[in-house]
């Protein structure tokens, strides 16, 4: 973390801190969940599916939210935080867009600017959701160093920030970077995870499910939805892309602000993560989950792209629903495992929906 | 030992107090009544680095900051950022440029400019005594702050490696002191919002965060980030103990112009300097 940095993010934390515990904060976003955002999100028996795998199957529809993923949560969070603060423009990364679009539709809901950097590789799959950023007003900037992916659109926005740290709040998308951001995400993300623990206890005749699953990436809707069964015997399984598997293949290293599990070479240099989903293609991951990963509480599985577009079209076809691809890679490994997860019940984390990912798929399936 | 994710404890051991070899060099310069000039160089760019270093001294920089490619340089603007990532793409690493390293007799002093991660990967003593071998005596981790340089310093301080402070124009005054207390070698002023890279004009932000620091330390305080020519080397000395110039060189050696370029170009930013 650079030093020029330092000072923001210890006044982030102030900020944060006193924020959350004003009643008057928290009634604001929860207005803005609620009326803005649609939440609460309900949660979806998968009767096809689940005849289908042998597994039964609910998904926590976090893809109903506006703008399609669970993103929009932290994001007004983090919007309204930094109007409190008095910052006037937002500066964020995106991977799949789906951060990006979030960011930009609470900056034209706050009337606040907003610059989106974006790998230029991630612009050329996602260009909907470039579009849609350019459509919300938000200024979208590539990234063209690097692997030109993920990793390198936080490296330039870390940098923008850096030059404009006086007037602009750096909206990260993920938990983590560094601190207050996987703590203040995670906060924000939480109430994925105390919905689903009220749903289930109407649901669930056992009141929580066996397994609690979600795709990982930097991890932030699997720190939400985990959030909410951490106390309880159900099992946490995070599923990891298996070419950019952080806890599965990474070491502890110390990159954008944060330690954690990190792809590198045998110098310790950060290797590019490769993988279909977009959102997940990043060879870190939020310290949160090396610390879950490393005290045994959650693990991590990998699966690998052909696993996911299968995935892709199950749902679609038993369910009516489209998923993106990163909540995909979760109902590929239940898939692959069903054999294992047989007569079980698992709430997936349906992080977003699968819009975006339709022109990429069109052209893999032909 | 290979790194662990267990938390070492965030306590800061205190800087030596007598100054290292590196800060005895550079105090001496200063007390001669010339102004420092430290040129970064990328190691490990193109085979012709080790002579780039060279005329680089012969053209009168008082110590060298070589730096340690790293993939993801996060204070860097565009040009370190192009040097580093050929620099990679020719095979460098810290072994091999440390290596290199240890076969140039620049005749100045020389520091290490890189990134965390790499230290932390390696180990921290192994990192220090390696660097230390291949003659460097102080280290520049631009991405390591005050709260978390206690593990990386409690090697590097008994190792001989002198460890470079960066202080910044958002630090608050109570911080300022702090951050010159555990700084070693000289402070490393951040002259202005931003990442390093040249600009047209030198930043009113650079003889701010200058003069706030020689008002409460005499290390050497040397400006970089955002120094590009001599005219601004001379101007933000008039305040500062001197400067660091990174990116207005290597774009130079980016574009080819070799070591004969890089040490006319740094030849001007001298003879500036002297003349001010």
């Amino acid at each position: 973390m650079p030093e020029t940095l330092v000072p923001a993010c210890q006044e982030l934390e102030a900020a944060f801190r006193e924020a959350w515990a004003d009643q008057s904060f928290r009634d604001e976003l929860d207005g803005l969940l609620a009326d803005y955002a649609g939440r609460p999100s309900p949660i979806t028996e998968c009767h096809r599916l689940s005849a289908e795998l042998g597994v039964r199957v609910l998904l926590k529809r976090e893809d109903l939210n506006h703008t399609g993923s669970h993103k929009i949560n932290n994001v007004l969070g983090q919007a309204l935080l930094a109007k409190r603060m008095g910052k006037t423009r937002l500066v964020a990364e995106t991977g799949a867009g789906q951060h990006g679009v979030a960011s930009a539709t609470a900056a034209a809901l706050m009337g606040m600017e907003c610059k989106v950097f974006m790998g230029e590789v991630d612009m050329e799959r996602q260009a909907l959701n470039v579009f849609r950023m350019r459509l919300l007003g938000a200024e979208v900037v590539p990234a063209m160093s690097g692997s030109r992916t993920l990793k390198d659109a936080v490296n330039e926005a870390m940098r923008d920030w850096v030059a404009t740290v006086e007037n602009t709040h750096y909206c990260l998308g993920s938990v983590m970077g560094p601190h207050p951001y996987p703590w203040m995400v995670r906060e924000f993300h939480t109430v994925i995870g105390k919905e689903s623990r009220e749903q289930c206890a109407k649901l669930l005749e056992n009141e929580i499910p066996d397994v609690v699953t979600a795709c990982v990436g930097g991890g932030s809707n699997a720190i939400g939805i985990f959030s909410g069964f951490a106390d309880t015997t159900a099992e946490l399984v995070g599923v990891e892309p298996a070419g950019g598997a952080a806890v599965g293949r990474g070491v502890p290293g110390v990159v954008h602000g944060m330690k954690s599990y990190l792809m590198q070479d045998e110098f310790g240099q950060v290797q590019e993560a490769h993988s279909i989903s977009a959102g997940l293609d990043y060879p870190g991951v939020g310290p949160e989950h090396s610390h879950l990963s490393s005290i045994g509480r959650a693990r991590y599985e990998q699966v690998t792209d052909d696993e996911v577009i299968a995935a892709f079209q199950l749902l679609s076809r038993t369910e009516g629903i489209i998923p993106a691809l990163e909540p995909a890679h979760a109902l590929a490994w239940i898939s692959r495992d069903r054999v294992k997860l047989a007569g079980k019940t698992v709430l997936l984390n349906m992080s977003g929906r699968g819009d975006k990912d339709v022109g990429q798929m069109m052209e893999i399936l032909g | 030992m290979s790194p662990t994710l267990a938390e070492e404890g965030l306590t800061i051991p205190d800087a030596p107090a007598e100054p290292g070899e590196f800060e005895l060099s550079l105090r001496a310069t200063r007390e001669s009544g010339r102004k420092l000039l430290i040129a970064y160089v990328t190691g490990g760019l193109h085979d012709e680095w080790p002579d780039v270093v060279r005329a680089v001294a012969d053209a009168g920089a008082d110590a060298i900051e070589i730096g340690i490619p790293f993939s993801d340089p996060v204070m860097d603007g565009p040009v370190i950022q192009e040097a580093s990532e050929l620099a990679l793409r020719d095979g460098a690493s810290p072994v091999t440029v440390l290596d290199t390293l240890r076969t140039i007799d620049a005749g100045v002093p020389l520091a290490v400019m890189t990134y965390y991660n790499l230290a932390f990967h390696m180990g921290h003593e192994r990192f220090a005594s390696l660097m230390y071998e291949a003659g460097v005596r102080a280290a520049i981790l631009p991405d390591l702050p005050l709260e978390e340089v206690g593990p990386w310093a409690s090697a590097a301080d008994p190792a001989g490696i002198e460890t470079v402070m960066l202080a910044a124009p958002t630090a608050p005054d109570e911080r300022l002191p702090r951050v010159v207390a555990r700084s070693r070698g000289f402070v490393y002023a951040v002259g202005l919002l931003g990442v390093t890279g040249e600009r047209d004009a030198l930043a009113e932000s650079s003889l701010i965060i200058a003069r706030r620091l020689k008002a409460i330390t005499d290390k050497p305080v040397l400006v970089g980030v955002g120094v590009s020519n001599g005219q601004q080397a001379a101007e933000v000395s008039q305040v500062a103990d001197g400067c660091v110039i990174g990116s207005a060189l290597m774009r130079r050696v980016v574009e080819g112009d070799g070591p004969a370029g890089a040490g006319a170009f740094i030849a001007d930013v001298r003879a500036a300097l002297d003349a001010s």
